[in-house]
């Protein structure tokens, strides 16, 4: 993995990306910005699983209608961001925050993964509850928690308190993965 | 027209608080020094704490209004009543706009003096300057124009409301550049 992030961190892309003075300024700000589309309408999807938000609307009609926006949003989501990666890659990969945000991320998937698979197979007998049962709004509201951590720590990704270069506490090497014994 | 004025006149007193250095500059150090301001730029995790807080705000918000507005442009929930549509995302922007007013100020407090500057255009005066002026502009069409239309049931005014529902977007996107533009300073 290490050799991997290592090689990608030579090839003229990244190199092209991390020394642009206005690309990798436009795909962050784009990953920002799309946050009001993802997060936005993951948010108010997750309200409506709680029962405080849009209570008169089906909770299917909800999901159908705001799906689609959620997605875009969530595409390019990925890709801005796997170009963030790509600009700066042995950094951002030993970036104890980045690794939090990776586990808080597929905490998500597994969690709209239980959701799709369990309570919302069930959607009819609940679809027009104005409070949805517990099973989903408990969806709901972790998805709220997770996606609040995530903007968190996609922020903190930016401070270099825990760069390798950096003395660290013997738990976060290990956690980041940086070889500081050989210094 | 009283509202023209108004907004004329804010505008204009903006303008005038960046070239007078008896109002503006000694405002940006006395904010700079405020036990608060003094309190996070000497932290180092409560700028990057608030700052994050900023950003769940801008999530928050951004949705909000977005919902709305792709409503008034027949996208999304582009057939829910308006009203009750308007009311539910009301909640949810107000929170979010009282999470980013809030840690708004504070960011401001921490680093007020990087927003005075005899450099006006190579400095974060600048994107500053443009993005309170935006946010003026987005919050009375947000709280005047929009409101009212939301509300409105008159077939005239619903032929507004998809113009209405852009300029709202625009006038964020507005705000949201020139929060963006601050951070490369």
């Amino acid at each position: 993995m290490s050799a991997m992030v290592e090689w990608l961190a030579g090839t003229s892309g990244s190199i092209a990306l991390h020394e642009s003075q206005y690309m990798y300024v436009l795909v962050e700000s784009v990953h920002v910005l799309t946050l009001c589309l993802f997060v936005g309408f993951s948010a108010l999807l997750d309200l409506r699983l709680l029962g405080w938000l849009l209570r008169r609307v089906p909770v299917s009609k909800v999901v159908a209608r705001l799906m689609p926006w959620t997605v875009a949003g969530f595409v390019v989501m990925i890709v801005s961001g796997a170009l963030l990666f790509y600009a700066i890659p042995v950094r951002s990969y030993h970036s104890i925050f980045f690794r939090i945000k990776v586990v808080l991320l597929v905490l998500a998937g597994v969690n709209a993964w239980v959701f799709h698979g369990g309570i919302w197979r069930r959607r009819t007998s609940w679809d027009m509850d104005r409070v949805p049962p517990a099973r989903a709004r408990v969806a709901g509201a972790v998805s709220l928690v997770l996606w609040a951590a995530i903007i968190v720590a996609g922020r903190l990704i930016a401070y270099n308190w825990f760069d390798c270069d950096h003395p660290l506490p013997r738990v976060v090497v290990t956690l980041t993965g940086c070889a500081q014994e050989s210094q | 027209m009283k509202r023209a004025v108004l907004l004329l006149a804010v505008v204009s007193s903006a303008c005038a608080g960046r070239v007078n250095d008896e109002l503006w500059r000694p405002f940006a150090e006395w904010s700079y020094a405020t036990r608060i301001g003094t309190m996070i730029h000497e932290s180092t995790w409560l700028f990057a704490a608030i700052e994050s807080l900023h950003l769940l705000g801008l999530a928050a918000m951004g949705g909000a209004i977005l919902l709305v507005d792709f409503r008034l442009l027949g996208l999304g929930l582009g057939d829910e009543p308006l009203r009750d549509l308007a009311r539910d995302a009301q909640q949810v922007l107000l929170a979010g706009l009282a999470l980013m007013l809030a840690t708004g100020a504070l960011l401001y407090l921490s680093e007020a003096t990087k927003f005075y500057s005899d450099d006006f255009w190579g400095s974060a005066e600048f994107p500053f300057i443009y993005k309170m002026l935006f946010l003026l502009l987005a919050l009375l069409f947000t709280f005047t124009v929009r409101r009212r239309a939301l509300a409105s049931t008159t077939p005239a005014a619903r032929g507004m409301l998809p113009l209405i529902g852009l300029t709202s977007m625009l006038l964020w996107l507005g705000v949201a550049v020139g929060g963006r533009g601050i951070g490369f300073y």
